[in-house]
């Protein structure tokens, strides 16, 4: 398991319900590495005042996490973490790699208005 | 009434968190301002093996002990934030935060570290998590069986070039210079390995591929010659700079763009202090910014403690 606050996605099935329930879903698969903390660090800070968001992460090397590294939104993606964006329950933006506060930002914003 | 913090750090790195710890420990109100992630460059550690007193540990881990450490002494830390705003000058100093935010400090203690350098070239926005990486360890596996280019002729890029030839099949350096900076057992190290090949004197100019990275444009800069190169992934070590260029107008500086401080950490501007990667050394490891963090706030409480006895005395308390 991640050493995170974020909640923690462990199973696909988990990650299938989790973007079903939920209409606007971030979510961080990666690693404790150095690209990756820095995006569950934003996403910590993020959760307070995104309450219409909800921040999970997810292991890169949990073998159920094929439901992220295998989508078709991260074809080509060869840097930790995958940062996958979910609104309804269909992808509508992933990310590849570390990502600064106003990257995230501006994807929260311009997929999930209020 | 407004609050007026005793000090406030700009940074939450491990020099910035050292002073937290000892600025809220000695009945400091403190508050420390961090524009990234808390932790600073020891959250892109993955492990930390030569901090005295602590075994091997996660540089995230190392991170949160020293965060929750300051915290447990009363420490105000709010992490992730934009600094807009500076004005170290007069007995009262105040940070603009994300625009809107204003908070005063009788005293300041700068420790913004340093950020890795990036090439800032055509194509390297573009492919950054798609053949472009700055971490060998974390990305390494992406590229088994491939050929990678690293560059940069520090201990950072021959290290983590003999590292991703677990996975490469091809590892090329690119350096600018005809010699390496890096230590002797690393350039030797990396010579002796079959996998290594080197191209010296050149710098790269241009990225370019579809949706993954495909291709480089290498200048070899005796001569000014551009040759493409096929290549599936590019590793960038090339330092680390200062993170020191909003302060330029603020405090001095040196050539390099590092803070000049005497040895109380103590900057030209009256109850601004340093602390850490950004002030002027010549090794930049934990130990010392811990070291210098700890000057810092000390010599901060001595000049806060000492302007509130004055103002006392001159009854303006
Ligand atoms: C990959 C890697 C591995 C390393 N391994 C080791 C090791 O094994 N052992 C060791 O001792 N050292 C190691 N180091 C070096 C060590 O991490 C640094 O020397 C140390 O973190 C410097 O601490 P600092 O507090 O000065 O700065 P930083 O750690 O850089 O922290 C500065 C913080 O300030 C923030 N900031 C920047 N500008 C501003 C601003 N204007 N206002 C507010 N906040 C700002 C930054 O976002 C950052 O969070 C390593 C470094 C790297 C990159």
């Amino acid at each position: 398991m991640l050493q995170t606050n974020l909640k923690h996605i462990e199973s696909a099935d988990e990650h299938k319900k989790f973007i079903e329930e939920n209409e606007n879903v971030m979510i961080c698969c990666g690693r404790m590495g150095p690209m990756c903390v820095p995006v569950y660090g934003i996403m910590e800070e993020l959760e307070d005042e995104y309450t219409h968001v909800k921040f999970a992460d997810m292991e890169f090397d949990n073998p159920d996490a094929h439901v992220i590294r295998n989508a078709p939104e991260c074809a080509g993606f060869m840097g930790l973490p995958f940062t996958v964006y979910y609104k309804n329950g269909k992808i509508v933006k992933a990310t590849s790699s570390i990502q600064s506060m106003e990257e995230v930002r501006a994807i929260l914003d311009e997929h999930f208005k209020q | 009434m407004e609050e007026i913090f005793d000090t406030i750090i700009l940074g939450g790195g491990p020099a910035g968190l050292s002073a937290g710890i000892y600025a809220s420990r000695g009945r400091m109100s403190t508050l420390i301002l961090n524009e990234g992630t808390v932790g600073g460059q020891m959250v892109l550690t993955h492990e930390i093996a030569n901090y005295p007193g602590v075994e091997a540990i996660n540089g995230f881990a190392l991170a949160n002990i020293m965060k929750k450490q300051a915290r447990t002494f009363g420490c105000t830390i709010k992490g992730n934030l934009r600094i807009t705003g500076y004005d170290l000058q007069g007995d009262v100093k105040t940070i603009e935060v994300n625009g809107k935010d204003i908070y005063k400090g009788r005293s300041v203690i700068l420790a913004p570290g340093g950020t890795p350098r990036t090439l800032d070239i055509p194509g390297e926005d573009k492919f950054k998590g798609r053949g472009i990486s700055y971490c060998a360890t974390c990305d390494g596996d992406f590229f088994t069986d491939k050929k990678v280019i690293v560059v940069g002729g520090g201990n950072s890029a021959l290290e983590e070039a003999v590292s991703l030839t677990k996975y490469a099949s091809e590892v090329t350096i690119v350096h600018q210079f005809d010699h390496f900076q890096a230590f002797e057992h690393a350039v030797n190290e990396a010579k002796a390995n079959p996998k290594i090949r080197f191209i010296m004197e050149s710098e790269l100019r241009e990225f370019s591929g579809d949706e993954k990275l495909r291709a480089v444009k290498i200048e070899y800069l005796p001569t000014g010659e551009i040759t493409e190169m096929e290549v599936d992934g590019v590793f960038i070590f090339v330092g680390y700079k200062p993170n020191t260029e909003p302060l330029k107008d603020h405090i001095a500086l040196n050539e390099w763009g590092e803070i000049v401080v005497d040895p109380q950490m103590r900057t030209n501007v009256e109850g601004v202090y340093a602390a850490g990667d950004c002030v002027v050394k010549r090794y930049r490891q934990v130990t010392i910014a811990v070291a210098d963090g700890t000057i810092a706030a000390l010599s901060a409480m001595e000049y806060v403690n000492s302007t509130k006895q004055l103002e006392q005395e001159a009854g303006q308390v």
